[in-house]
C-alpha cells in the first residue's frame, strides 16, 4: 500500500486525487447554502414576506424568543426585520460611495502623480491599512472615535432633545461609516491601481498630444479604460462592507434604531445595528431554536446578498469586456 | 474661457518651433474644475497614509504604554481591576494553534484545488464551478462562514471533535472546529496565489519536461511546484494574516473561555477538543464592548496582534521583491 503511494503516480489517479480535493472545495458552497437554509427555514416559513417588513421593537422581539427556551410556540418566530436591513443598506451604501471616491482619487495619485519615492512609501502604507484586523479598527473606534463624537460633536442640548427617544453616546451612523470607509478604501485602491497601471502608456500620451491636460487625460481616458477594474473593486468592497460584523458591533451603539434623514444633523449620530452585527451580539442565544433560526435567517440573507453581488459584478463586467480592457 | 486657458499653446507664432523635451503644461493654466480634481487626488492619497500612520503611532504609543513583557508570560485571570487580570499567555497561544490547524488543512486544499484548475481542469464546466465558489467563498462574510461552521460542528455526528455537555447536546466549540472554519477563510487567498503563480509559469517549462518523457503529474511535482513556491508562501502569509485577524469565528466558534480549556484525559486531544480564546478575541472581550471592559488590557494585546500583522506584511513584501527581480514576474492580487 505504501509503496503504491511512494512509487511515481500515474496521471490519471494523480488527475482523480486533485479532482477530487477541488470538488470538496467547490462543495463547501452548496453545504454552506444547504445548513443555513435549514437553519433559517422556520423563521421564513413563521413570518412568510413581512419578516422584512417594519413593527414592533426588535430587542422586545429577540426577547420573547429567548424566553421561551427550547420549546419554541409558533409566535415566538415572530420577527420583524428591517431595522437590521435598513442599518445593512445605509452604512453599506454610504461607506461604499465614500470609498469610491476616495479610492478613484488615491490610486490616481498613487499611479499616475506621486513622485517615485513617495509611491513606494504609499503603496506599503495603504496595503498595510487593508490588512489591520476589524478589531482593532472597533477598538480605535470605540475608545477614540466614540468618546470624541459624543462627548465634543454632540451637544447637551442635543442630547436632551431626543433623550426621550434613543440615547445618543457618540456610537453611531457617523463612527460607522467613517471606521467602514476607512476599511474598505484600501480593497479598491488595490484593484484599481492594478488596472490603471495596465492602461496602455500610448493612450494617454496620444490624448496628451492632442492637447489636453495630463489631468484631463488621466480622467477621460485611463480612468475609462479602468471601468470594468472599478466595477469589480466596487463589488468587492460592498460585500466586504455588508459582512463586517465585529468592528461594527462595537461602534454603531447596537440598538436597532432606524437612523431617520429627517432629524437634520442628529442623523448622523444616530444608533443603528446590522444584520452581521446583530448576529455578534445574539450568537450566545443560537441554542434557544427560535432566536437561533432567526440568526441564520439573517446570515442567509448575507449570504445571497454576497451572491447577488457577484453575480451583478460579472454581468455588469461582461459589456465592458468588449474594449479588451483587463479587469 | 476656454479660449483663454488654451491659448499659450498656441501663443507667439513668431517664436521658432522649441526641440527637445518640450514645455510641461502647468496646473495653473488648466480650467478651475481640472486644479480641483489634481487636488482632490492629492488630498486623497495623502490622506489615506496620514490614516494608516496615524492607526500605526497610535498603536505603538499605546503598545508601549501598557504593554510589559511580564503579560506576554502570565495567563488571565478572573480579576476586577486591570491589575489582577493577569496577561494574555493563552490568547496567544489560542491564536498560534488556531493558525497552525486553519493552516494546514487550507494548504492541501488550496494547493490541490489550484493545480487540478491550472493544469487538468476537465471537463471545462466543472473546473469553472469549482473556481467561482471559491470566489463566492472568498466573498462570503466570515460571520456566515462561522454560523455555518457552527452547523456542521454541532452535527451529533462530529460530536467528538467538541465538548459535549451532559444532555447530550453538542456544543459544537472547540480547536477543531475554529480551525477548520478558519481554512475556509484562509483558502481564498491561498488558492488565488497559487493559480496566478501556475498561470505565470512560462509554457515551455512544461513542454520541455514533456519533451523529456515526463507525466503530467511528475512535471506538476519537479518543475511546477518548485517554480511556485514563493507564491505558495505568498498565499500562506495571506492566509495566516487572515487567520489572526479574524474575530467573527473565534467569537462564535472557540467558545471565548479566558484560559485554554482542554476537554477529556488524552493531552493533546483534549487541548483540541477544547475551547480557548486568541488574541483578537482576547481585545473583544476586554474592549468596552465586552464584558471585560479592561482597555488597557486590550490595547496591549492589540498592539501585538498590530506587530504580527505588520511583520506578516513585510514577509509578503519581501517575498514579492525577491520574486521580482529573480523573475521580473510580481505576485499579483498581494492586497486582497
Amino acid at each position: 500500500m505504501l509503496k503504491r503511494l511512494r512509487d511515481p503516480w500515474p496521471d490519471h489517479r494523480a488527475e482523480l486525487t486533485l479532482g477530487a480535493v477541488s470538488l470538496l472545495v467547490g462543495g463547501v458552497v452548496v453545504a454552506m447554502v444547504a445548513f443555513v437554509g435549514v437553519h433559517a427555514w422556520p423563521t421564513f416559513s413563521h413570518n412568510g414576506l413581512s419578516w422584512l417588513g417594519s413593527g414592533g421593537t426588535l430587542e422586545t422581539q429577540i426577547a420573547n424568543m429567548q424566553a421561551t427556551g427550547v420549546k419554541a410556540p409558533a409566535s415566538a418566530y415572530h420577527l420583524r426585520a428591517w431595522p437590521l436591513v435598513y442599518g445593512t443598506l445605509l452604512s453599506t451604501v454610504a461607506a461604499v460611495v465614500l470609498a469610491l471616491g476616495i479610492a478613484v482619487l488615491s490610486s490616481i495619485f498613487i499611479v499616475e502623480l506621486a513622485p517615485a519615492r513617495l509611491r513606494r512609501i504609499a503603496v506599503p502604507v495603504i496595503r498595510l491599512l487593508a490588512s489591520v484586523p476589524s478589531v482593532i479598527y472597533g477598538l480605535i473606534g470605540v475608545l477614540v472615535l466614540v468618546p470624541f463624537v459624543g462627548n465634543d460633536l454632540i451637544t447637551a442640548s442635543q442630547k436632551a432633545s431626543v433623550q426621550n427617544v434613543v440615547e445618543l453616546t457618540g456610537a453611531g451612523l457617523i463612527v460607522t461609516v467613517a471606521i467602514l470607509t476607512v476599511m474598505i478604501t484600501p480593497i479598491m485602491v488595490a484593484l484599481i491601481c492594478e488596472a490603471l497601471v495596465s492602461v496602455p502608456n500610448s493612450w494617454r500620451e496620444g490624448a496628451i498630444a492632442l492637447g489636453v491636460n495630463p489631468v484631463r487625460a488621466i480622467l477621460a481616458v485611463t480612468l475609462r479604460a479602468a471601468r470594468p477594474a472599478i466595477v469589480a473593486a466596487t463589488v468587492l468592497a460592498t460585500a466586504r462592507a455588508l459582512g463586517e460584523a465585529i468592528m461594527i458591533s462595537m461602534v454603531s451603539g447596537s440598538r436597532s434604531f432606524t437612523p431617520k434623514p429627517i432629524d437634520g444633523l442628529l442623523f448622523l449620530f444616530e444608533p443603528l445595528r446590522t444584520l452581521a452585527s446583530a448576529i455578534v451580539d445574539y450568537h450566545e442565544g443560537v441554542g434557544a431554536p427560535a432566536l437561533g433560526s432567526t440568526l441564520y435567517a439573517w446570515a442567509l440573507v448575507l449570504l445571497f446578498s454576497a451572491f447577488a453581488l457577484s453575480l451583478a459584478g460579472y454581468l455588469i463586467k461582461l459589456p465592458l469586456r468588449r474594449y479588451q480592457v483587463r479587469g | 474661457m476656454n479660449a483663454t486657458a488654451q491659448a499659450p499653446a498656441h501663443a507667439d507664432p513668431g517664436r521658432p518651433l522649441k526641440v527637445g523635451p518640450g514645455r510641461r503644461s502647468s496646473p495653473l493654466s488648466w480650467r478651475w474644475r481640472d486644479r480641483v480634481a489634481l487636488a482632490c487626488a492629492w488630498a486623497a492619497g495623502l490622506g489615506l497614509c496620514l490614516i494608516a500612520t496615524a492607526i500605526v503611532v497610535y498603536m505603538g504609543y499605546r503598545g508601549v504604554q501598557y504593554l510589559r513583557p511580564s503579560l506576554l508570560g502570565s495567563r488571565p485571570a478572573l480579576g476586577t481591576s486591570q491589575a489582577d487580570s493577569g496577561g494574555f499567555l493563552d490568547p496567544l497561544i489560542g491564536t498560534a494553534l488556531l493558525t497552525l490547524i486553519g493552516i494546514v488543512l487550507a494548504v492541501p486544499l488550496a494547493v490541490g484545488s489550484a493545480l487540478w484548475i491550472a493544469e487538468y481542469g476537465r471537463p471545462g464546466w466543472l473546473a469553472r464551478v469549482v473556481e467561482s465558489s471559491i470566489e463566492i467563498v472568498a466573498g462570503t462574510p466570515d460571520i456566515v462562514i462561522a454560523l455555518f461552521g457552527l452547523a456542521v460542528f454541532q452535527l451529533s455526528l462530529l460530536a467528538p471533535l467538541s465538548f459535549t455537555a451532559s444532555g447530550g447536546g453538542v456544543f459544537g466549540k472547540s480547536f477543531i472546529a475554529a480551525g477548520a472554519t478558519m481554512s475556509l477563510i484562509a483558502l481564498p487567498p491561498l488558492f488565488t496565489a497559487t493559480r496566478d503563480g501556475l498561470q505565470a509559469v512560462p509554457a515551455h517549462m512544461r513542454e520541455a519536461a514533456f519533451a523529456l518523457g515526463k507525466t503530467r503529474i511528475a512535471t506538476i511535482r519537479r518543475v511546477l511546484l518548485p517554480s511556485v513556491r514563493p507564491n505558495i508562501a505568498t498565499g500562506v502569509t495571506l492566509g495566516i494574516s487572515r487567520i489572526i485577524g479574524d474575530t467573527a469565528i473565534v467569537v462564535l466558534l472557540l467558545g471565548e473561555t479566558l484560559r485554554l480549556d482542554p476537554q477529556g484525559s488524552v493531552p493533546g486531544l483534549g487541548l483540541l477538543r477544547g475551547t480557548g480564546s486568541t488574541l483578537t478575541s482576547y481585545v473583544y472581550g476586554n474592549s468596552p464592548a465586552g464584558e471585560g471592559a479592561a482597555p488597557q488590557k486590550a490595547y496591549a494585546a492589540a498592539f501585538v496582534l498590530m506587530v504580527l500583522v505588520l511583520a506578516l506584511n513585510l514577509i509578503v513584501d519581501r517575498i514579492g521583491r525577491s520574486q521580482a527581480e529573480a523573475t521580473g514576474l510580481t505576485v499579483a492580487g498581494a492586497i486582497a
